[in-house]
């Protein structure tokens, strides 16, 4: 007589409740009734109010006004646009300059971030002490502050186009902006860019070749001349045999201004400047609280398995602490697009300012404009943490494995 | 013994001195161990001490040597008339330190602020030392008592009623939206399609409305008979003291127990009519100051104080929402959470300026700063909200199983077992939130409130002012001011911190 365990009672009842009701079960349920009750008369009363309000002001509600024309300038634009042009035109305007200058700040932050995270890491006591002193002062003071202090002190203070300071002669910089020389298209161009994609191609493909080598085989090859030579040498060669790809424009100082080149509006260095000063500090601390966390045995292990200095740190150290330190990075790389919205503050054309600001105050559509452009700010946010979960599942697999 | 010492051996003679090992502590042995200790090192510290000469030097030079220490206006500070290469301008600041601080609050009124600032001191030193009994009084006192008389000594103004009218006119408000909701659908019935199912239910909810308007009469009716009163404020708080009395020592447990509780609120009662009278508030109060007079340091300490009181409860709910297992109050609290967590400050200022007004009744006008408030605090709640989270989830399981074993619900289990615990953990982060939080009342200048950031902006276009160094010195004024601020909340939460992990050092 075998006994073999018995089949649990199927509880139908106990499961709709809890997934109902959850703990407090049908206390729960009636918790959410009343709580659904008072969500939706809140939701009515906005609704109603709303739409007396907009009566009241003679405002039609809807995404109609996107097609008008906006009727005014934007002093950066990376596509073309009039004063003609719509609404519409002038969201996607603002996204871009968002954009723009959210990648420019991103690169110049995790840059000089690491710089930062390298001086406080670093043996030497006054290296550390300046890091740790740059880090503090800058943390502690508010981003809008650092903004207005690059755009009304520091900016405000350069010399006017004619006495501008110049780098090298081929740039300038003066209180209305930095003058760079700007890269002209040339015949040799089209051959360039498509070597240097083939080299790109070639050198990933390679790489694909020699892990697959390394892992299966467990043989080493050695592909970094080949990749070398890819990545440099077939752009140079194509260079030499269908000339140069790009000619730069001269900036030339003519009359007041200066003619040529192509001119960094102030305001977008002032906001570079600050997002990217003021990320970094965020950014250093990050980075050294990701290398510390590394425990100093894993080097010590390293060095006893007879790997070099710098292979254990390339192979061990540096894996793990990216482990630590990539989310956190992301969530200030999120940072600093977020806070690129402070543009609004000294007028550089971003979404806000454009879209949230002028556009509003032109049109009255204040539920439209918001809410696009929270959404839109949402939609990144939403993205980034999307991606930064499956980045967060592959290394807990990896671990698990 | 002889063989002994002829076999051995044994040092006839002293070993010489060695010398005494290099110096590893002290300012030599320091910049013998980690400033030139290799070529390297010696470049890297060249390259920190050309960094600090670039930086600390013209900084030093800016503020004390080369600056203007007195004068009248823009004349003092030029390089003309003053001689040398002019460096902060200190008389610009000491004229405009009123409007930096106070805004344009009127000048006869100042003490109001001033005070008002000495309460707020009075009460957080206590409560930041930890060393000092009575926190839960002290707590309460700072997150209860003190907005409430910080306003109407900022604002100023009177009280018609208290408690009792309040909640009569809350619930008539209430019952009327309730009613309007149903005549809504009553004449949506007229024309629709699905016209008896509208009417079945606009009929039903304008019933329920009546039903609840007969249920408040009494009270309405009491609100009504005690405004013809002669002394209508004091009537109504000795009806209010009356019931909330009677409630407490009920709740508290009867004749058995309720003792505690019953004294608790009569004295919680008496000090509210003391402040009361003191502040004549049942006689018009003091007199009212528009928050479009507030400005400067004023509003950027109103503004942090408010969000960090309101931000607060919001983020407990949220996090307990977040954690709670009824469908619905999850998502909700989800949803809410990673709306504001994912929209920059900026434009839920913008949110609350612009959209705020229009979801609001039309004859119900905010005012800018409190508009400005209420964005701040629900940005902030869903901030704080992850914070507390993270402290809930540190919480070991076992520890709400053993209230639950005890036969606690799970409203005392929270408040009296979790949250204080989780609190508790997560103390350093709440106060870095509230440094940013600091840090954000910035923002407030970009909806046209004169935040200090504000006030500074407004004051560099003062003419009678304006000559090349108004702008830094501005900046630095205002900037040493916030770092102030920052930092000391900054080795504050260091402070808790290693208080907190005293348990693991070792």
């Amino acid at each position: 007589m075998s006994t073999g365990a018995r089949k649990p009672p199927p509880q139908i009842a106990l499961k709709i409740r809890r997934i109902l009701g959850g703990k407090a079960g049908w206390n729960g349920v009636a918790v959410q009734f009343a709580f659904a009750a008072v969500l939706g008369w809140i939701g009515y009363e906005i609704v109603s109010n709303a739409r007396a309000n907009l009566e009241n002001q003679h405002i039609a509600a809807g995404f109609g006004f996107l097609r008008n024309n906006a009727g005014f300038d934007v002093n950066q634009t990376l596509i073309p646009y009039t004063g003609s042009d719509t609404f519409l035109r002038v969201f996607v305007v603002g996204l871009l300059n968002t954009l723009v200058v959210s990648v420019v700040g991103i690169v110049f932050a995790t840059v000089i971030g690491f710089i930062v995270a390298l001086c406080r890491l670093s043996p030497n006591w006054l290296l550390s002490r300046v890091g740790e002193i740059y880090v503090e002062v800058i943390r502690n003071l508010p981003l809008l502050f650092q903004i207005l202090f690059w755009y009304l002190a520091v900016l405000a203070a350069l010399p006017n186009p004619r006495q501008s300071i110049s780098l090298l002669g081929i740039t300038f910089i003066s209180n209305r902006g930095l003058v760079i020389p700007r890269p002209v298209g040339e015949s040799g161009l089209e051959p360039f860019l498509a070597m240097l994609a083939l080299g790109i191609v070639g050198s990933l493909a390679l790489r694909f070749y020699a892990r697959r080598a390394l892992f299966r085989q467990g043989r080493m090859v050695r592909i970094w001349p080949y990749v070398l030579g890819l990545l440099f040498g077939l752009p140079l060669v194509t260079m030499l045999v269908s000339g140069l790809p790009l000619s730069f424009e001269m900036p030339q100082l003519k009359g007041f201004n200066f003619a040529g080149g192509s001119r960094i509006i102030p305001e977008f260095v002032a906001l570079t400047v600050a997002l990217s000063t003021y990320t970094a500090a965020f950014i250093a601390e990050i980075v050294r609280a990701g290398i510390l966390s590394v425990h100093k045995g894993q080097m010590e292990a390293g060095s006893s398995l007879g790997l070099s200095r710098g292979a254990t740190l390339r192979l061990i150290v540096v894996p793990q602490a990216m482990r630590v330190i990539v989310p956190p990075l992301t969530n200030q790389y999120l940072n600093l697009t977020k806070n690129s919205s402070l543009a609004v503050a000294i007028g550089y054309p971003d979404l806000v300012s454009v879209f949230a600001g002028t556009s509003l105050s032109q049109t009255g559509q204040a539920i439209e404009i918001i809410a696009m452009t929270m959404g839109i700010y949402l939609l990144i946010s939403l993205l980034t943490s999307a991606v930064m979960s499956v980045y967060g599942w592959r290394v807990s697999r990896s671990l698990g494995a | 013994m002889t063989d002994i010492t002829s076999s051995s051996f044994v040092r006839q003679d002293l070993l010489a001195e060695r010398p005494a090992p290099v110096k590893t502590t002290g300012f030599i042995g320091l910049m013998r161990t980690r400033l030139f200790n290799s070529p390297t090192n010696i470049l890297l510290t060249i390259l920190g001490a050309l960094l600090l000469w670039f930086t600390i030097v013209p900084s030093v030079k800016f503020l004390m040597v080369d600056a203007v220490w007195s004068g009248q206006d823009r004349t003092a500070c030029l390089t003309e008339n003053a001689g040398f290469a002019v460096g902060a301008c200190w008389p610009y600041i000491q004229a405009k330190l009123p409007q930096l601080i106070y805004g344009f609050y009127p000048e006869a009124e100042r003490w109001r602020v001033n005070l008002t600032f000495l309460l707020a001191v009075v009460l957080l030193l206590p409560l930041l030392t930890p060393r000092l009994p009575a926190k839960g009084l002290n707590a309460s006192l700072f997150f209860v008592a003190f907005p409430v008389v910080a306003f109407f000594l900022l604002h100023g103004g009177g009280i018609k009623g208290f408690g009792l009218s309040w909640i009569a006119g809350l619930l008539q408000l209430f019952d009327e939206s309730i009613i309007g909701a149903g005549q809504a659908l009553l004449n949506l019935s007229k024309t629709s399609a699905v016209a008896p199912l509208l009417w079945v239910v606009g009929s039903l909810i304008v019933l329920v409305g009546t039903a609840i308007s007969w249920l408040i009469f009494p009270l309405t009716w009491l609100r009504d008979y005690v405004q013809t009163m002669g002394q209508p404020v004091w009537a109504d708080f000795a009806i209010t003291a009356a019931i909330v009395c009677l409630i407490a020592f009920v709740l508290g447990g009867g004749a058995r127990t309720g003792g505690r509780a019953l004294a608790a609120s009569i004295a919680t009662f008496i000090a509210v009519a003391i402040v009361i009278e003191l502040m004549g508030l049942d006689r018009g109060g003091l007199p009212v100051v528009t928050t479009n007079l507030w400005g400067g340091l004023l509003v950027t300490l109103v503004v942090s104080v408010t969000g960090i009181v309101t931000s607060l409860p919001i983020g407990i709910a949220l996090a307990l929402g977040r954690r709670s297992t009824i469908p619905l109050i999850r998502i909700f609290s989800i949803a809410f959470i990673e709306f504001w967590r994912g929209v920059p400050l900026i434009t839920v200022l913008f949110f609350a300026t612009y959209m705020l007004p229009l979801f609001l009744p039309g004859n119900f006008t905010v005012d800018g700063l409190v508009r400005a408030l209420i964005g701040i605090a629900l940005f902030t709640g869903a901030y704080q909200a992850e914070n507390v989270r993270g402290g809930l989830a540190a919480i070991p399981r076992g520890q709400g199983e053993a209230a639950a074993a005890l036969g606690l619900s799970w409203w005392k289990t929270t408040s009296l077992i979790v949250l204080p615990q989780a609190l508790r953990h997560v103390i350093p982060n709440l106060v870095n939130s509230f440094i940013s939080l600091f840090k954000d009342t910035s923002l407030v200048s970009i909806v046209a409130l004169f935040d200090l950031l504000g006030s500074l902006r407004a004051s560099f276009s003062d003419p009678k002012w304006s000559t090349p160094s108004t702008a830094f010195t501005g900046f630095a004024f205002a900037g040493i001011i916030y770092f102030i601020f920052c930092f000391g909340m900054s080795r504050y939460s260091l402070f808790v911190e290693h208080r907190l992990n005293a348990h693991r050092r070792n």
